[in-house]
This record gives structure tokens, C-alpha cells and sequence, in this order.
């Protein structure tokens, strides 16, 4: 079974440098496991979204705007695609990712075909 | 035509025992839940016929189970997609390591449908219907009464939540030993949710069914036995045994309800209360308070009371403000402004009911209203009293209490006789 872990943090914070590079390593440490585990089928790190562009197609044509999709405290910074049993070990997986300290893990099913 | 009822009678009674057993049993088999209710129901259906023509076969629930799985197994044979599946049940052979009447200790299915049903990836509201639903065989519409809810609304609640368990690949089994504490609050709420539809019964032809308050008592004792150090399944498990110990009581000869202060305490089930005041004891030893003993420790007060008049309601009082504070439902408030009625007077009760009023939390629920009329009637203010009794009446959810709320009604003396 495959789903999406999609980690929202809030990017707005404030951090010591020393602080970024402690979260970095954690995030490596837990995508070495989760490679290790051999659960993991892909996984993105996403830059800040004030590099974000949206696109829309509408009846009067294209619109492109600077900014990510919405503009809430918590965005979207990674996310990863797990194959793994069930939800209780999608659950599981997430709960080890570093994100879910400070922000909040989405698992959500991948259609399958 | 003595056979025929007898075969009705047997077909009731198999359905309230063994519904939850044969549905969990089949969503076990097939991991598909809506051909595991349509497949049970066929095989009560198939029962319906049988049984009174053929007789009841020697155990009922062997009979089910194998008669819904036969059904399941044709129609999972006439798909495609069932084929696969049952190839999957047959490598995997749960069927093989279910012994038809084995329905002891922990290894029970309808305690792995529990937990299932109450997995805290669905919305609370949905974890109470599907267990009323697929334990204890509820049909919709009385989930949807039992909530307040429109049928619509109930159906598509439960549609939602097993279409997320099988597409989401919810697991079908009892947590491990590190995730049981956490997933064990929404089975208590579960067990007690299903105990009150058994008690209070939300349909009017109705009052007791039995069979649901025993089956919530039956779960609570395997939970109460696979976690012996949860003071919480021991308090719940209190609780449920000592509200059925006042069963006989509640109802006098005529089927009209009786309220615990005219109880005849004689009918009350001393070894049920017994039981569960140790139960209480062995929870409270631990030293970890909830809901469920607090509630427990409130039921026990009335319990040891000889007669009404010796009710400890000081106690009472200090048990629900502990109860308030750490779970401050408008259900427990309500009662609360009971026992403080009662121990401080009526006045004092009504000033709490007149807060919760204006918080609006309670509009529609039948007991805020019945509360102010007997809170008015011992103030003797009749007049209030009775419109209150009325909007009670309105609202009353089964026949046995409108009865009751019509009587204390025609006690007051209408405003012309004065």
C-alpha cells in the first residue's frame, strides 16, 4: 500500500542557524531509516514558497501569480511516498519524521492501478 | 404454529447475540465490511425461513457464521475482483484457524471490529456508528435516533467511514501492546455509547433490549480482562453493572418507567452491585482517576443507599465536580445541577439548569426540560412546571418516558382547579 506523507511546517519561524542544521540532520537520519527499512519509493525536499509561482488557466486566459497556493502559517516543505503495510505503519513512519515535532504530517493513500 | 413463534423467538434472540460475532467474523474472511453486513443479513434472513420449518440447529452461531460465509464465498466466486480476494483468504486461511464457536478470550473477533471501528483516523462520531452498526446490529435509522441526526446524514457517516478503513487500509486487529493504551478512550466511549442505546433504548416499541446492554457488559468484561491494569475499562465495566443492577426496578408491572428515588431497592441486584464495587475498589487502587470511575463512584453512592432518603448527595456533589472539571459535558452538568438540587435544594439546582439553558448546549434533549419541571414542581411553582412537562413531552424520544412525563403532569392540579 502507498501513501503520500506530506510534512507541513511553519517556514515562518525564526531559527538559529544552529537549529536549522540540527533539523537537517534529523531529516536525514530518518530518511536513512526509512531507506534502510526499505519503505521509501521517493522523496522531495521543497524550497521555501516564497520562491513559489501558481498557475491558473481561466476563460480569459493564463494567470500567473507569485506566491504559494494559500496563504496559511503551516506550508508544505517536503513530502515523501512510503509503500508500506497498513495505516498503523504509514502512522508510524510519520510519527518518526522530524516534521511532526513542530508541524504536522499528512498521510494520505496514493491511487493505485 | 407453537414452532413457527418458537422459531421467531430463536431467530430475535440469535440475531442479538450473534450479529457482531458473525460480521466480525466475516469482515475477518472477506475484508470487505459491506458484503460482511449483507452477507450476515442474508444468513439471518435465510434463518428467518428455516428455522421455524427445520428447527433451531444446536448452536445457532456455528450455523450463522457458516451460512453467511458459504453466501460471502459465492458471491466474492461471481466477481472478478472477489476472485483475487478469495485467493488471499485462501493462502492466508483465517477460516482454517477459526474454530465456528469459538468465542472466548482475547482472540475475538468482534474485539479486533472494535478496534477497528474506533481507530482514531476516524471522526469520533463515526467510530460510535459503525460499532452500533456492525457489533450490535443497529439499523441506521436507530443510530440516526440515537444521535439526534437526520437518517440521510447517519448513512452517509458510516458509508464514509468503511469506505476509508478499506481504502486507507485501516488494519483489522487489536493494537500492540504500545498503542493500545491510546486507541482504549474511544472503545470505552463505544462500549458505553452502546450500553445506554441498550438502556434508554431511543425506540418507543422498546425500552430494554437486553441483549444490548449485555453485549456492551460482555465487551466491557474482555477489556476489563485484556487490560486488568486500565483503571478506566475496570470503571466503565463498574459503571455498566451497576446501572444494570437497578433493570427489574426501573420498570414497575404496568411496563411505565420508575425513577430511582421510588425504586423498590429489594429488586436491585445485590451480586451485580457487589461485583461491581469491587471492580470500583480494584480501579480506584490504582490511583489513576477518569470519567468512567468518577461515574462509577456516583452510581456506587446510590447503590449502597438503603433507601432514598439516606442518598449521599454531598458525596454526590463532590463526585460530579470532579467529574466537571475533567470532563465537562452539558450531560454531566445537568446532572450535576441535580445532585445539587437535592443537596442544596431545588433553587440551587434550578439557578445551574437556568446557566446551561442559556448556553443552548442541550436544546432538543428532553431531560433539560423534564429536570426544570421537577425542579419547579418541588418549588410548587405549578404553573411553570407544567409548560415545562409539556415541551419534556415533546421532545421525549420513547413511549414509556412521554407516559411518564404525562403522569407527573396530570398530578399537577390544572390552573382551573384552583
Amino acid at each position: 500500500m502507498r501513501y503520500a506523507m506530506l510534512v507541513y511546517v511553519d517556514e515562518r519561524t525564526d531559527r538559529s542557524e544552529e537549529a536549522v542544521e540540527r533539523e537537517f540532520a534529523a531529516f536525514m537520519a530518518f530518511q536513512d531509516e526509512m531507506e534502510a527499512r526499505g519503505v521509501l519509493v521517493l522523496r522531495e525536499r521543497l524550497r521555501e514558497t516564497t520562491l513559489s509561482t501558481t498557475v491558473r488557466v481561466r476563460d480569459d486566459g493564463l494567470v500567473v501569480a507569485d506566491g504559494p497556493f494559500a496563504e496559511t502559517k503551516e506550508q508544505i516543505a517536503g513530502f515523501y511516498v512510503i509503500e508500506c503495510a497498513d495505516l498503523d505503519e504509514a502512522i508510524e513512519i510519520a510519527s518518526r519524521n522530524p516534521g511532526a515535532r513542530s508541524g504536522t504530517i499528512e498521510v494520505r493513500p496514493v491511487w493505485q492501478l | 404454529m407453537a414452532a413457527l413463534a418458537d422459531g421467531q423467538a430463536a431467530v430475535d434472540e440469535a440475531f442479538r447475540a450473534n450479529w457482531g460475532r458473525v460480521v466480525a467474523y466475516l469482515i475477518y474472511v472477506t475484508g470487505d465490511w459491506d458484503l460482511a453486513e449483507e452477507c450476515a443479513q442474508d444468513a439471518f434472513e435465510r434463518a428467518i425461513a428455516r428455522w421455524p420449518r427445520d428447527g433451531i440447529p444446536s448452536s445457532p452461531a456455528a450455523w450463522l457464521k457458516t451460512t453467511a460465509r458459504n453466501r460471502a464465498l459465492d458471491r466474492m466466486r461471481r466477481d472478478t475482483v472477489g476472485e483475487a480476494k478469495l485467493r488471499e483468504v485462501a493462502v492466508t486461511g483465517p477460516a482454517a484457524r477459526h474454530d465456528d464457536d469459538n468465542d472466548s478470550g482475547i482472540d475475538d473477533d468482534r474485539l479486533r471490529l472494535m478496534f477497528t471501528c474506533c481507530h482514531p483516523a476516524l471522526p469520533v462520531e463515526a467510530q460510535v456508528a459503525l460499532t452500533l452498526r456492525t457489533l450490535a446490529g443497529l439499523t441506521t435509522p436507530e443510530i440516526a435516533r440515537a444521535f439526534l441526526l437526520p437518517q440521510e446524514t447517519m448513512a452517509k457517516r458510516l458509508t464514509r467511514a468503511k469506505r476509508k478503513i478499506v481504502e486507507a487500509r485501516i488494519p483489522y486487529r487489536v493494537p500492540d501492546a504500545h498503542h493500545l493504551q491510546e486507541r482504549l478512550r474511544a472503545v470505552l466511549a463505544v462500549i458505553y455509547a452502546l450500553f445506554n442505546e441498550g438502556y434508554g433504548a431511543s425506540t418507543g416499541d422498546e425500552l430494554i433490549r437486553k441483549e444490548l446492554c449485555s453485549e456492551a457488559i460482555r465487551l466491557g468484561r474482555l477489556l476489563a480482562e485484556l487490560m486488568p491494569d486500565e483503571p478506566e475499562a475496570l470503571g466503565l465495566l463498574s459503571l455498566l453493572l451497576l446501572q444494570d443492577s437497578r433493570r427489574q426496578a426501573r420498570i414497575d408491572g404496568e411496563g411505565e418507567l420508575v425513577t430511582l428515588a421510588n425504586q423498590d431497592r429489594a429488586l436491585w441486584d445485590r451480586a451485580g452491585i457487589g461485583e461491581a464495587c469491587m471492580l470500583l475498589d480494584r480501579a480506584m487502587r490504582h490511583r489513576r482517576p477518569g470519567p468512567y470511575q468518577l461515574q462509577a463512584g456516583i452510581a456506587a453512592c446510590h447503590a449502597q443507599a438503603r433507601t432514598s432518603d439516606e442518598t449521599d448527595w454531598r458525596e454526590i456533589v463532590v463526585l460530579y465536580d470532579r467529574l466537571s472539571e475533567i470532563a465537562p459535558t452539558p450531560v454531566v452538568l445537568l446532572n450535576r445541577a441535580v445532585a445539587v438540587a437535592m443537596a442544596d435544594g431545588p433553587a440551587a439546582g434550578l439557578a445551574l439548569l437556568v446557566e446551561l439553558e442559556q448556553a443552548e448546549v442541550l436544546s432538543g434533549y428532553y431531560l433539560l426540560p423534564a429536570t426544570r419541571a421537577d425542579l419547579l414542581r418541588r418549588l410548587t411553582r405549578d404553573a411553570e412546571a407544567q409548560t415545562a412537562y409539556r415541551q419534556a413531552h415533546a421532545l421525549a424520544p420513547t413511549d414509556a418516558e412521554r407516559r411518564f412525563l404525562h403522569r407527573r403532569l396530570s398530578e399537577l392540579a390544572p390552573p382551573g382547579d384552583r
